[in-house]
Order: structure tokens, then sequence, then C-alpha cells
């Protein structure tokens, strides 16, 4: 804090901001996101780097892709006030309609895929009707709707398997995005992404700093400013270059990509998000300021619907099977998901990419348990804790700023 | 009780207050709302043990120290609350005997002597009810008559009624009035809190004014007159807490006519009843009346029909009608309304100022669906420099500002919402004297801009000192309207306890 005093630091309304106490705000911020590589080091050292190789860091991505995108649809539920315990039998189901469509039916893949995802949005519209219009809670409809739709998947399945489906509609959940510039050892078309997603987020970054400055709004200090830059495109650089040298971008981590920006777009900067943020931190204040809460907690619930049915193609896609032990226990993980990410059970609070980093949590710890050769019992007892641990600890920190009040 | 005080973080509730009740006798105890009334009944019922208060409690002639109310209750002084303490979902005799079972064998509740007992208790209060009837399928009177009951099987010897009829009709309340007479010559001493005056003189042996947490006067039976009590009730000196207003008086901007709105479950109770009031350009109207008398019920109804069922009347604004039918046409047709508890209904206490001042207006700050953060961001900090709200940056979270701060934010989202009239329910409840002065600075400049407010208060000091002309609301029902010149507490208070036949 000593060059404070010799340098002309700006100082505004809102307190000094220093280098020190930036880095310190954002760490506070980002404590999820710390949490992440903390656990990724731990099993980095536990496995003896088999949990960084190309390989894997492309498995943890598809292995989890399906739990990643229930996780956003989940966490903007969980803000609004609600839970939604339906969606691991809702992909289960979509997973058995579309294979009626891809499979038996033959229609081409592409109006399977959107057949499929209308669908998954009626399904949200019927649980939506319930919670919204009629004013049942969302942990009955939605429990009612576990049940429902696991047993319409196996009704549609019959009592049997769909399998082989075509070789586009798998590639929602197996298929990569490489080689189009022929064969290299790394990946042209996969770096060449990476660098275009990097100039793209530095681009966004200046402009926003530029845009609060016009305002004469704070911003943080320069250097860390680009300091953080650099560090976020070492890490996306080093992520490419371990899926380049492997098979390249796998479709479900584009899909994703594209999910991700859309949400966080939806949920910091669109007025539906905010309505969601306000619904969740105080219903009646939300409502006697113009918030048409009914209508607003019904979208969430079709988009709920449709993020399942999207779940639903991409882990049919990748076991190339629609079976009807699908989806089981895809609820409880995306819940955990979201919470672990920094989602309060109450409303209100609640980010797309904390959600994104707590199911990368779970993954990591999955897959670090399982290259550990632990057993399946011990991975669930432990995932428990963790979820244990993580909401107490946000519980603590929120007691110990609600005290220095 | 002698020289009771009682502080509260911040308020001294009750000051050095003495209050003697003889033994056989009905007691009422009046006073605004505020003035300490309940507090005084929570010390005495034990619901403020002994400890957190100064001075004594004598009951039969002992210094009595209660730990809670089950203490009170066995010395044999039972409360009744204001809001009935019944499980709705529970029968009569099990409520009756809540936490004070009849066993029988094995330490079990033996349910047919209960079931006995109540009805002997029903009978004594007169309430022809099954004992095994459940709480929420007989009226609010008869669960009056249940507490009472209730009251009864624990012995009662000093009963404590809080506004026992302010939510009965005029039958139930004759009744009740009836039953705590017949109570009296059973040998059971009352206390009975009430703002209708014509009740307390029906039956009240004595009376005691509290005001401001002091004891005024208590005045036997044959003194009381509804004169003296409101003196008693209002007399204090208004002194400059107010700024000045010099009004300009323009156009009519809001009519209402008609105006009647229906209890929400029980759409028989009228609880809004053919209110008809107008307000102009530049004008402050305030709308006087007690607690339950319908103010909040009205402002709700009429904004986006947040309130009530079977709503009907008529609404104009600049002559031509409009319809409010809900939140957010109310507000398009020019309409806010800052609600009676903003930390429930009218703020996000998790969400930081700019976000809950833009919360009524996000239209206005967005294109294409896409709220502009930065403009959102200047404006909330214009209002947070102009409305001077106490703030580090419109990024602090609106649940750590007191509570004048968290009022100022709520002014700021609905000013920016560009109202014509702006409704304010309670717009200085909580709020310390210096915040007070600038909410009403804020509101007189607002009046000055053209607009129309009315201000809903049950301060009438404050009602008296910021508006141009006041209406009375009594039961539902408009019963006065006067100039600011003409008005007195005293002929306030008048119209709002007169009762209307119905």
């Amino acid at each position: 804090m000593t060059d404070t005093s010799t340098k002309p630091v700006r100082v505004a309304k809102g307190g000094a901001p220093s280098w020190v106490g930036a880095i310190i705000s954002d760490l506070g911020k980002n404590g999820i996101f710390l949490a992440l590589i903390a656990v990724v080091v731990l099993f980095s050292i536990l496995t003896n780097g088999i949990l960084l190789r190309p390989q894997n860091i492309s498995n943890l991505i598809v292995q989890n892709g399906y739990i990643l995108i229930l996780a956003i649809g989940m966490v903007i539920v969980i803000v609004a006030g609600h839970i939604d315990l339906s969606v691991g039998s809702v992909a289960a189901f979509i997973g058995a309609v579309s294979g009626v469509f891809a499979v038996k039916m033959e229609l081409p893949w592409w109006i399977a895929i959107i057949l499929s995802l209308l669908i998954g949005a009626l399904v949200g519209a019927w649980q939506g009707f319930w919670i919204a219009y009629v004013g049942i809670p969302a942990f009955i409809v939605t429990l009612a709707g576990m049940l429902i739709f696991r047993g319409l998947a196996l009704v549609v399945l019959g009592n049997s398997n769909i399998g082989s489906f075509p070789e586009e509609y798998r590639a929602l959940g197996n298929g990569f995005l490489t080689n189009v510039f022929g064969e290299f050892p790394v990946d042209p078309l996969t770096m060449g992404i990476a660098v275009l997603a990097i100039v793209g987020l530095i681009v966004q970054q200046v402009r926003t700093r530029a845009g609060r400055r016009s305002y004469g709004q704070d911003v943080e200090p320069l250097g860390w400013f680009v300091a953080k830059i650099v560090l976020v495109s070492a890490g996306v650089l080093a992520f490419a270059y371990a899926l380049a040298t492997f098979k390249g971008i796998p479709i479900t981590l584009i899909i994703l990509a594209v999910l991700v920006m859309i949400y966080g777009i939806v949920t910091n900067r669109s007025v539906f998000g905010r309505h969601v943020y306000a619904i969740g931190g105080n219903r009646h204040a939300a409502e006697l300021s113009g918030v048409k809460t009914r209508q607003v907690d019904f979208l969430i619930f079709v988009n709920m619907g449709f993020l399942a049915a999207l779940a639903g193609l991409v882990f049919t896609a990748r076991l190339n099977l629609a079976g009807p032990k699908a989806g089981d226990g895809f609820e409880l993980e995306a819940i955990s998901a979201a919470f672990i990410g920094g989602a309060a059970v109450q409303g209100g609070v609640g980010t797309i990419g904390g959600a994104i980093i707590g199911g990368l949590i779970i993954g990591v710890l999955n897959n670090g348990m399982s290259i550990l050769g632990i057993g399946i019992e011990w991975q669930q007892a432990v995932k428990g804790l963790v979820l244990l641990f993580a909401v107490a600890f946000d519980v603590f920190n929120k007691r110990r700023a609600g005290s220095s009040r | 009780m002698r020289s009771i005080t009682k502080t509260f973080p911040g308020v001294k509730a009750l000051q050095d207050v003495t209050l003697e009740v003889s033994r056989g006798e009905i007691h009422a105890i009046c006073g605004e709302n505020g003035a300490g009334k309940s507090t005084l009944m929570k010390v005495l019922s034990g619901v403020y043990p002994h400890g957190t208060y100064d001075g004594d409690i004598v009951f039969e002639n002992e210094v009595v120290e209660f730990s809670d109310i089950r203490h009170s209750e066995s010395k044999g002084i039972v409360i009744i609350h204001q809001e009935l303490a019944l499980s709705p979902f529970l029968s009569i005799a099990e409520n009756i005997f809540l936490n004070n079972e009849i066993k029988g064998m094995f330490g079990l509740i033996d349910w047919n002597k209960a079931n006995l007992e109540a009805s002997k208790l029903l009978a004594r209060v007169g309430l022809r009810e099954n004992p095994t009837t459940k709480i929420r399928d007989i009226g609010v009177g008869k669960q009056q008559l249940v507490e009472i009951a209730k009251a009864l099987s624990k012995r009662v010897k000093l009963l404590i009624l809080d506004e026992p009829t302010a939510a009965l009709n005029d039958d139930d309340s004759d009744h009740l009035l009836d039953l705590i007479l017949h109570l009296k010559e059973q040998g059971i001493t009352s206390i009975i809190i009430s703002h209708k005056l014509n009740e307390i003189k029906k039956i009240a042996d004595t009376v005691t004014v509290i005001r401001d947490g002091k004891t005024i006067e208590t005045i036997a039976k044959i003194d009381v007159t509804e004169e003296r009590i409101i003196k008693d009730m209002v007399g204090r000196d208004l002194e400059h807490r107010y700024p000045d207003h010099t009004p300009h008086i323009g156009d009519e901007i809001l009519r209402v006519e008609n105006w009647t709105a229906h209890h929400p479950q029980d759409s028989s109770r009228v609880m809004v009843d053919s209110v008809n009031l107008n307000v102009r350009r530049g004008e402050i109207v305030g709308i006087a009346g007690l607690m339950g008398a319908g103010r909040t019920e009205f402002a709700m109804s009429l904004f986006g029909r947040t309130y009530g069922s079977r709503i009907s009347g008529k609404v104009f604004k600049d002559g031509a009608e409009i319809q409010t039918r809900s939140v957010a046409e109310a507000i398009d047709n020019g309409i806010a309304y800052a609600t009676e508890d903003r930390k429930v209904y009218g703020l996000n206490l998790i969400e930081d100022i700019k976000r809950n001042v833009s919360m009524a207006s996000l239209g206005k700050l967005s294109r294409l669906g896409l709220v502009n953060d930065n403009e959102e961001y200047k404006v909330a900090d214009e209002y947070r420099v102009s409305l001077n709200i106490k703030a580090p940056s419109v990024l602090a979270k609106t649940g750590k500002l007191s509570g004048g701060n968290q009022q100022k934010v709520v002014l700021s989202k609905w000013i920016y919402s560009d109202p014509d009239v702006l409704i304010l329910d309670e717009p200085t409840r909580g709020i310390d004297v210096g915040a007070k002065y600038e909410i009403y600075t804020i509101i007189n400049r607002l009046a000055s801009e053209g607009k129309g407010i009315i201000v809903i208060s049950s301060e009438l000091p404050e009602l008296l000192g910021i508006c141009d002309r006041i209406y009375a609301l009594s039961e539902g029902r408009i019963t006065g309207e006067l100039p600011v010149e003409e008005a007195t507490p005293e002929a306030l208070l008048k119209l709002m306890t007169m009762e209307t036949p119905r």
C-alpha cells in the first residue's frame, strides 16, 4: 500500500482502487475458481499428471458436457427461487423420443434434433404452467415430472434400447472439429479458434473498460487489468494446445461455449435476466415494480425444458444409445453444480460462470477419483461432502460479511 | 405497573409508565399507533421478560418477575393479541388446550375429556360450535371467542385484549363486548386496548391514555368524553419539523370514483368501500386512517390490483378514464406506489442501489432487451447525489443502508419511473427525524414539479405538516375531507373513528 502515497492514484468516490485491493476483491468474488484450480492441482499431483493429459482433458469436457448444459438452466431456476428435479427424466425422455425420430422413423438428423428440442420446450411449458399459473411449488411439480417423464421414456422405448444413430447426430456427443486443413501434430484450426476467442475477449474487455471510463465510473488499475487478460489468455492457449494435440475441439465444447455466451448475456445484461434476479431477491418487490412474475417463471421452465432436451440429445449421442437408465441422477449433479458455484438456496444469487465452474469441480472429482481407482461408493461420499462444505463455506462467508455491518 | 421503561435500540418505547388496574374492572388503554400500548401489554404479559425493562409489575400485592408467557399465564394473566394465535388446521378443542393438554392414561391426551371441557368453555363464552370443528372453518368473530375460551381454560384473572374488535363486524363486536362485561360479573379483570372511542365509553370503567410512551392521564368512567381522550392522544406541539411548502395547485390529475375492494380470501368482506377522491397537480393529499381502516388496501387495490378481490370503480387521469389492472399498466399510466413496508415489498435487499433504482423502468434503459449497464449506473448515481443517499457508491447493497437511505432508494425508483401521481404509503415509518425532513423536502419538490402526491400516514402531525388537503378513512370509507387550514388532530381523529352504519 506504500506506493499509493507516492504515486498519484485516481481517488474516486468508491474508495481508491489499488492493485492490492482490486486483486483481493477479485479473489473474494472468484473463490470458487480458485477452488477449481486447487482441485485440478491436487488431482494432477495425485494422478502423476494423468489428469492433465490431452486425451483426459478432452474426455473431461465430453463426459461432463450434458451436466454443464443442465447446470446453466438449473442456476437460472434456482436464482428465481425454484428447483427442478425432473431434468434427468426429461433428458431420458427426449433421448428416447429422438431415437424414435432419428432411428425408427428415419427422419433427417436435423429434423429429429429440432423436433426433440421443441418437445423439450413443451415439457418445460407443461411444468411452467403448473408452477407459474396454478401456483404449485416447483419442488412438487418437478418431483411429479421426474416420475412422469421417466415413465414416458420407458413407454416410448417400449422395454428396449434404441441405438445406431446417424453419424451427424452422434457428433453432438462424440464429434470433433478437426483436421479441416489436413493432419498436423498440433491442429491449426483449434489453435486458430483459440486465438480468435482471445482476441474477442480482449476486444470485449477493453470496450467494457472504455465504456465505464467514459461514464466516469471507477475501473480497476490498468496493470491488474492487463495481468488478468494475460493470465486468462495463457490458460485458454494451454487448454487449446491440449485439445489440438488430441482430436481437436469437441462439438460438445462448441455447444457449451455458445450456450455460456448467450446465457451469460441473458443473465447479466438482459431485461429478462434482471427480472429473474429481482424475483429471486424479493418476489413481492419485483411484482410491485411491474415485473410480470408469472410470465417470467413460466419462461424459466420452458428454457429449462429446452436445455434438458439438449442435454438428453448430447448424452444419447455420446452413448449412441437411448436407454431407460439415461439421465439417472443428472438433476442432482446439476443442482450440486449450481450450489457449489455459489447459488443461494433462497434465490436471488447465482451466476452461469459459477455453475459451470461448480460442474467442472464435480467433473474433475469424478474423473480424478476414477483415475485413482477409487470406488464409486467413495466417490459418492466425497462429492456429497464437497457439496456440503462448499455451501457451508458460503454461509459462513455471508454471516461474517453480515456481522460486519 | 410502576414506572415501566422499555427501550429498543435507538427508541424509548416506554418512559416511566405507571398503570393501575383495580380488581374486577374493565380498564381501557388508548393512544395513537406507536404510542406504546402494545409494548406495555407485552411487558405485563411476559412477552418481554423481566430484566429487559425497568420498573416493577405488582400483581395481587406482590412484585412479579415474569420470565415468559407461560409464567405470567400461571399467575392468571392472559393476553390475546391482535393477530390471533390459533392454528387454523387444528380443531377448537385442540387449540384451546394447545400446550395445556388434558392428559389421561400413560400421559396420552384424553380427547373425550378435552372435548367435553372445551364444550363447557364454549358455553361460557356463548359460542355454539362443536369443539371438533376446525378453526379455519369459523369466522374471525368466533375465533376471537375461542381465544377467550382458551384464556378461561387457563383460569384467567386478568385478561388483556389487544384491539379485539379491529377485525370484527358490528354484531360480532357487540357480542364480544357483552361477553367482556359478563366476564366482569364473574370477577375477571380486563384490560382492553382499543381505538374505537364509543366502544370504550360503553364498557370501560377507567381509561388510561398513553402518548409517546408516557402515561398522560387516567380518567374515571364518569369523566370520560371523546373530546378529552382525543385531546390527550394527540396533544403534542407541532414543532418546526416540516419544511415550508407553498402549493401551486393546478388542474385535477387523478380522480377515483366509487372504488370498492373486497378481502382477498373472504370476498364478502368489504375492505374499501366506494372511495371517491381526487388529486390535483402540485397538490399533496393526505389519507388519514387508523390501522385496519383500509388505507394500504385502497392504495394497493388501485395500484395494479395487488390487493383484494372483486374490485370495482373508475380511475380518471387528466379527465380520461384509465385502467390499472396490472402493475405494469398502472406504471405505464403514470402511477407509482411506494409501499408501506419497504423491506418486504419495496426493495431487493440483496441487490445494489443501482439495480433497485432501475427495477421499475428497465424498459427505458434497454435496447433490444439488453440493459445498458453504464447508463443505469449514471442514472442511479444522479439520484444518489440529488436525493443525498448516504452510501459509498450505487454498488452498495440496499440491505446495508439505514431506513432513511433505503426509503430514498425506493423514492428514486419511483421518481425515475416518471409518474404523474405518486402514492406514498407511510413514507417516513422507522426513519429518524433528520431523514424525515429530507423526505418531506423531496415530496415538496415533486409536488412543485406538478406531480400529484398522495401520502398515507398514521402520524397525524405528519399529515398536518406536509399536506394541502386530508381525507379521513374509517372502516374502508371516506368519512370526511378537510383542507389543511381547517384540519386539526381532534377533527381528524373524530372522522377517523367515526363508525358508519352499514
